[in-house]
This record gives structure tokens, C-alpha cells and sequence, in this order.
């Protein structure tokens, strides 16, 4: 028996099939590659660089780098023990209350448990809490109750709202409904369906979204002050602004610390509960 | 199960033992009074006679700022623009970095897990931990203020997002495909071209999209610290108390995020 054994032609296999291609129809797929290097173009160009500028900032970007061996954590202290506190103490605040009021609103927004006045409504809210960056919103409230934490605590509160209203929502819509009716089959009221039916399906994840907020919560508070609504934001802008970099450096550091501590505690207690 | 046995030899079924009852009752207890401190500490920093106010200030605020200058939205379009350009080339600026990042991160497609995999992971959790808003106010400061700043701002943030996102993703892949890949006799590179890409391939394009909308939220206030785009619009509204040119920002911004909404979940719809 003979068969004809012919070489292997790695060129003929590779000509004889290639991936499919993302975008099917051809043309439409040179349109999107156009367009895209177009906007590339047309976006670049409207970038303005002052290269000579960048050059000066080049050396006080080294300045500022060099600020950081060592930080200079001591000259005003007194200035960032407060902003950290405020920083501190208005992301706990924010998180409680936030959390707290984002209950109703979760509730609300849930389509299997909520009448649908009830449901725009609060979908409504956490839509509008959840466009503006927190600045914007920090900015309104600076407006209204004046400058300080409390504005900070305000804005993060409502950002909470949003943020966990939204998951928390999107988790009452997803549970298993076969329990929540097995509760409502013994004849109980609407808060013991609550109680029984939904709150320990949905308990375990709501901790973790709660603990992932709190993280989300310092990290904004950092940013806050900029705009006037207190916390450690305002230090390290002034710092900046008078060119005091170690300083500046030193807040960084802390707030970098900070920052980690609370992703690896949220971390550990999403993990833990779930 | 906690059972409690009474004096008379009854046993009743209980949620917690006497010490788990108490340790969760201390826990509310702390939680209760870290609150209420932390509360003191800013009612402190707070004066009250502004925040009785507020009523007032808001609907004071409301008054002013409806209805919006409507005429002002034509010096808004270019800021606008600028905007989206920075979200947007600052974005493709963080894929450019995070990518290669996000595979030297991944411990099954790190080169050395003991060199340089920290020090992925160190670029990746420096990157996250600062905001954007922060990276901006150092980038002004050494480029000067403008579009420049705003994107690198941008873009240094994204980094942390995009690269941990993605190397989560290059870690969960079926190495069973790229095994298969490797035993046809294909290269370091084919491997990663032919095994591993298509995998994360419609990760990638969310996570990138999804960043993107993040980051056209963010660019918005970008110009407050001179990083270029609307916010130094806002800032200069803000700075002369005109705040019907501030809600005409405002809506031109929610206009703008719900677009960006919409293509971002249609995108990720469409791939995934």
C-alpha cells in the first residue's frame, strides 16, 4: 500500500485558515480602522505641549522625587494629623450613613419587591448619584453647608447611596425566588419576607460591597479637600502650591498606606464572608 | 448549634452561645461609638450656623442657576472635546502600559516570579492608590497646566485599574488550550498569540471600556486643578459665582456620561 506522503507545506496551512476577523463585513471593518486613526490624529493634534515648559518641570519633577528620600513628616505635622482625621473620620461616618440610607433605596430599586412608582423613583437617585464625579457633588454641598468635613461627609454619604443602592439593588433582582416564596407561603408580612426571605441571601455580599465602599470612600476623601469639603486633600494641595515637597511626599505616603491597609482589610473581609 | 440548658433540665435552642451574644453585641457597641466619636470630630470642624442654613443656600443656589445659560454651551463644546480626549488617549495611553504589565504581573506568564513579578505588582498598586485627581495636581506642577498633565494623569491611574483587572484575567485562563498550543511546537510568542490572547481578549475590551466611561467621569473634574477639559470652565463659573453657567456644565456633563454610559455597556454587551 502506497500512500503519497506529501512534505508539509507550513505556507499552504497557514494561507489555508486564518481567524476570523472581529468586524465580518470588510468594509465596515477598514471604516472603524479609519476612523480610529482619524479621531488618533485629530485628538493628538489637539494636544497642546509646551515642550520648553516641560523641560523646566522636568527638574522640579526631579525636586519632587528627591523629596522622597526622606519625607518630611515632621515641619507640619500638626496639619496632617487633622487632614488625615478629617479624612478618617469623614470616610466613617460617610460609610455608615451612606450604608444605612442605601438599604431603602436598594429596597426600592429592587424591581421584585418594589411597586414601579416606588422603583423609578429610587432608581432615579442612585442614577443621579452615580453620574456626577464626587467633586462635582462636593462642590454643591460645599455651597450649601459651607466649607468643612461635614460637606465631605455629605458627599461621600450620597456617592454610598448610589454605589451600593445600585449592587445591592441588582442583588435583590438576582435571588433564588423560590425561598422568598416559601416564606411568603407561611402567611408572612412583607418585612418578614424581608427578613427571612431576602436578608440572608443577599447578607453575605452586602458586607463585602459595604467593606469594598469604605475603601472607596478614604480614597475619595483624599480628594475632597481640593474643592473645600475638608480631609487631607487641602494639606497636600497646599503643600504643593507652596512648593513644600517633602511635605507633600509625606502625605503621599501616608495616604498610599492608608490606602492599602484598607483594600487588604476590605480584601480580607470580603473573602472572609463570602 | 447553641443549645442552653435551663436549671430545670429544659434545653432551648439559641442563635449564638452567651459569649458569641456578647461579642456581637460588643462589636455593634464599638461600631456605634467609633461612629459617634468620629461624628464629634466633625461637628467640630463644623460650623453650624452655615449648615441650619442650607435650606436657604440651596434653594438661594437653585434659584441661580435655573434657568441654565443655554447660550454658554457654545464656548463649551471645545473644552468638551478636550475632555473626551483626555479620557480617551489617556485611556490608550494605559492599555499601551498595562498590558505588557498586566503579563509580567500574572505569575503563569512572568518571566521570574522572584524579580520581576513585585515589581509589576508594585507599578500596578503604586499606580491604584493614587487618584487621578492627585496624579493631576503633581503632573501640572512638573508640565504645567493643560491637556498634556490631564492625560498622563489619566493614564497613570487607569494603569493599576486596567493591569489588575487584566492579570486577574491571564491567571484564571485554561492552561489545558495552552498546553495544547505548546505541544504543536509553537514559540514563546505564538503561544501567548494563539493560547492566551483569545482568552483574555474579551476581558481586555471590557475592562478597557469600562475604564474609559470611569475615565470620562473623572476627566470632567481634571481642569479644577488645571489638567485641561470643562473643569477649568467650571472652576472659572465657580470662581465668579455664576451658577447658571455652572448647571449649563453640569448638564452638558450628565448629557455626555449618559452617552458614554450607553456605548460602554453596548460595547461590553456586543463582546462579551
Amino acid at each position: 500500500m502506497t500512500t503519497a506522503t506529501l512534505p508539509f507545506d507550513a505556507r499552504a496551512a497557514a494561507r489555508a485558515w486564518r481567524p476570523p476577523p472581529l468586524i465580518e463585513s470588510a468594509w465596515l471593518r477598514y471604516a472603524v480602522y479609519l476612523g480610529a486613526l482619524l479621531y488618533l490624529v485629530a485628538g493628538l493634534g489637539s494636544v497642546e505641549v509646551n515642550w520648553v515648559r516641560a523641560a523646566e518641570g522636568l527638574e522640579r519633577g526631579a525636586q519632587f522625587l528627591a523629596a522622597f528620600f526622606p519625607p518630611d513628616f515632621v515641619t507640619h505635622w500638626y496639619e496632617i494629623e487633622e487632614g488625615i482625621l478629617e479624612s478618617l473620620t469623614m470616610t466613617v461616618v460617610a460609610t455608615v450613613f451612606g450604608v444605612i440610607l442605601s438599604v431603602p433605596f436598594a429596597l426600592g430599586a429592587a424591581r421584585n419587591i418594589a411597586p414601579l412608582p416606588v422603583y423609578l423613583f429610587c432608581r432615579g437617585v442612585i442614577a443621579a448619584s452615580r453620574t456626577f464625579q464626587e467633586v462635582l457633588i462636593a462642590i454643591l454641598f460645599v455651597a450649601m453647608f459651607g466649607f468643612g468635613p461635614l460637606a465631605g461627609m455629605i458627599t461621600l454619604a450620597f456617592a454610598t447611596i448610589g454605589f451600593l443602592g445600585k449592587l445591592l439593588a441588582e442583588d435583590i433582582e438576582d435571588i433564588d425566588a423560590s425561598q422568598a416564596e416559601a416564606v411568603r407561603a407561611t402567611g408572612a408580612s412583607w418585612f418578614q419576607l424581608l427578613a427571612w426571605g431576602i436578608q440572608p441571601q443577599v447578607l453575605p455580599r452586602f458586607i463585602g460591597l459595604t467593606a469594598y465602599r469604605f475603601d472607596i470612600n478614604f480614597r475619595e476623601s483624599a480628594v475632597l479637600g481640593l474643592v473645600g469639603a475638608g480631609g487631607i486633600g487641602d494639606t497636600l494641595n497646599s503643600s504643593l502650591d507652596r512648593y513644600e515637597f517633602g511635605t507633600s511626599a509625606a502625605i503621599l505616603l501616608i495616604i498610599i498606606a492608608i490606602v492599602l491597609a484598607c483594600e487588604y482589610a476590605s480584601g480580607w473581609i470580603r473573602r472572609a464572608v463570602q | 448549634m447553641p443549645v442552653i440548658t435551663k436549671a430545670d433540665g429544659t434545653r432551648l435552642w439559641a442563635r449564638r452561645t452567651t459569649a458569641g451574644d456578647l461579642a456581637t453585641w460588643f462589636g455593634w457597641l464599638l461600631g456605634v461609638a467609633l461612629t459617634v466619636v468620629c461624628f464629634q470630630f466633625i461637628s467640630e470642624h463644623t460650623i453650624w450656623a452655615f449648615v441650619w442654613d442650607a435650606p436657604r443656600q440651596a434653594a438661594d443656589l437653585l434659584e441661580r442657576s435655573v434657568p441654565p445659560r443655554w447660550d454658554y454651551a457654545n464656548q463649551l463644546w471645545k473644552p468638551m472635546w478636550d475632555t473626551i480626549n483626555i479620557a480617551t488617549l489617556g485611556t490608550l495611553l494605559a492599555i499601551l502600559i498595562a498590558v505588557p504589565t498586566a503579563f509580567l504581573a500574572a505569575h503563569n506568564t512572568t518571566p521570574s516570579r522572584a524579580l520581576v513579578r513585585p515589581i509589576a505588582l508594585f507599578v500596578i498598586v503604586a499606580s491604584r492608590s493614587v487618584n487621578s485627581l492627585i496624579w493631576a495636581l503633581i503632573l501640572v506642577i512638573i508640565f504645567g497646566p493643560g491637556m498634556f498633565a490631564g492625560i498622563l494623569a489619566i493614564g497613570l491611574r487607569s494603569i493599576g485599574f486596567i493591569g489588575k483587572l487584566l492579570y486577574e484575567a491571564i491567571e484564571e485562563i485554561d492552561p489545558t488550550q495552552v498546553e495544547a498550543i505548546r505541544a504543536t511546537g509553537a514559540s514563546g510568542a505564538q503561544v501567548l498569540a494563539w493560547g492566551i490572547v483569545p482568552q483574555i481578549a474579551p476581558a481586555f475590551a471590557g475592562i478597557s471600556v469600562f475604564r474609559w466611561d470611569i475615565n470620562i467621569r473623572e476627566a470632567t473634574v481634571l481642569g479644577l486643578v488645571g489638567a485641561g477639559g470643562i473643569g477649568l470652565q467650571l472652576q472659572a463659573s465657580i470662581g465668579r459665582l455664576a451658577w447658571e453657567q455652572v448647571s449649563m456644565i453640569l448638564l452638558l456633563i450628565l448629557a455626555t456620561v449618559i452617552v458614554s454610559e450607553w456605548v460602554s455597556a453596548r460595547v461590553r454587551h456586543a463582546i462579551i
